[in-house]
């Protein structure tokens, strides 16, 4: 039994934001990976609970009328990877998600939840910022749209009015025709672990596929929130490609990075591997965008 | 909990409709457990880490102890009870992990099978790489994994019409 002092099941997504606005105190639960161990932890015992799970309407990726990827904030991590739409378009970002916890909870977890809890780490959060991708939240005022590096406001807050739920995550057409893009988690197992950081690098290239035309890179766990560095992506643009640009771009990284010492890794660490996995990551972007090193 | 709420909740146990007043507090595992007495289903972590209390849920691989029982409403829900044949006979993947000796304890085993169902039911052949990773999301404490990894291996080849190799 879980100590939780009442359980709201939404009926709709309208029904969701009006139970929120009935009770105040209340926080959502979407697949519940995070909220259910932190109520078993302690952490949100006793605390009412709106359940969002059964609205099988906001789970699936589609294509819009504007070929925007839309994927439901409810749909799971194994559905992302597994997706057509995704595989087509975007498959970095499935990979990117089936990095999360193990099987089982890539089958209950989803994106949605993986967003709204406001933590760097998340293993989606990095890949999205890299695709500019953009947050729809329905409240009891209707639809708004925001960008995702807005959406985050500090650790662990994020966006969301009261009464508001997020309804959507959309990768809009421009940010991904013609991007190749690479994710790297680095942890210190396989399976079950959080990323010590987390980095996802997209290009797009010249028509000749010898210079970048345009690349983007987001961390997670290089700051309090996810973060681009746009100062390496300034660098890179309309460069030719070489191996000393992909070192140049890993140092130019380093002056947007804000990591922190913890328990799991050290700030000196972090900043290592931040700089490798730029590296590494935009030399295997350029190779999957079909550019020669 | 000032006052108790409960619901009542319609699904599929192992083949079986059923109707139960739930307290909305209970996860899945509790549902199962003590509805149903279907004590394959372990309570190890009780967080989603270990794995032992793994069921299919629409034929997907879930940890029943994050999964709110209300949740089940309608739903298909497997648990290694329903893998038995009428006469009791073991299921494919059961013999194999017999066959293998990949249970000692056999607290994670319920768990594993169901996983490794999941996996045989896609009828995809995997490498030996990723059937380690869509494993990983189980602990196991005697075996040192080589066995269970061994018995789903064979049992992907048998359900595939494939000669097994010992690996």
């Amino acid at each position: 039994m879980y100590d939780m002092k009442a359980l709201y099941e939404a009926k709709s997504v309208s029904h969701a934001c009006e139970l929120l606005i009935e009770h105040p105190q209340s926080q959502v639960i979407a697949g519940g990976s995070d909220v259910l161990v932190q109520m078993r932890e302690g952490k949100r015992a006793g605390k009412e609970l709106v359940s969002i799970y059964m609205l099988d309407e906001l789970r699936g990726v589609t294509l819009d009328e504007d070929q925007n990827i839309r994927i439901g904030s409810l749909t799971s991590f194994s559905h992302i990877t597994h997706d057509d739409i995704i595989q087509k378009y975007i498959p970095v970002l499935g990979e990117a998600v089936d990095m999360v916890g193990g099987p089982q909870i890539r089958n209950i977890g989803t994106i949605g939840g993986n967003t709204c809890n406001g933590v760097t780490s998340a293993d989606s959060a990095s890949t999205l910022f890299a695709w500019d991708a953009v947050v729809e939240l329905t409240g009891p005022e209707g639809v708004r749209r925001i960008p995702i590096s807005e959406f985050y406001i500090k650790a662990g807050k994020v966006d969301l009015r009261p009464g508001e739920i997020q309804t959507a995550i959309l990768i809009p057409e421009k940010a991904y025709k013609g991007y190749f893009g690479h994710y790297t988690k680095y942890a210190m197992r396989n399976a079950m672990d959080i990323a010590t950081l987390g980095c996802s690098v997209n290009v797009k290239l010249s028509t000749d596929k010898q210079t970048i035309e345009d690349a983007r890179i987001a961390y997670g766990v290089a700051g309090p929130i996810p973060m681009r560095t746009k100062t390496a992506e300034a660098f890179v643009k309309g460069k030719k490609i070489s191996k000393e640009l992909m070192k140049e771009f890993g140092e130019k990284v380093l002056e947007d990075v804000t990591p922190r010492d913890s328990w799991r890794a050290s700030k000196a660490f972090r900043c290592h591997i931040g700089e490798v996995m730029a590296e590494r990551g935009l030399e295997k972007a350029v190779k999957r965008a079909g550019g020669e090193i | 909990m000032s006052e108790k709420q409960y619901k009542l909740l319609t699904c599929t146990i192992n083949g079986k409709k059923t109707e139960t007043m739930v307290d909305v507090r209970a996860s899945l595992t509790d549902l199962l457990r003590n509805d149903y007495r279907l004590t394959s289903v372990k309570k190890g972590c009780e967080v989603g880490e270990c794995g032992a209390c793994t069921v299919l849920i629409d034929g997907e691989a879930y940890n029943s102890c994050i999964y709110l029982a209300v949740w089940a409403e309608g739903k298909r829900i497997t648990t290694t009870e329903g893998l038995l044949g009428p006469n009791g006979e073991l299921s494919d993947i059961q013999q194999a992990f017999v066959d293998e000796a990949a249970v000692q304890c056999g607290f994670c085993s319920p768990g594993f099978i169901m996983t490794a169902l999941e996996i045989l039911d896609s009828g995809v052949e995997y490498s030996d790489a990723e059937l380690r990773k869509l494993l990983s999301g189980h602990l196991c404490r005697c075996t040192g994994y080589e066995n269970i990894f061994k018995a789903v291996k064979k049992t992907m080849y048998k359900r595939l019409g494939k000669e097994w190799k010992d690996c």
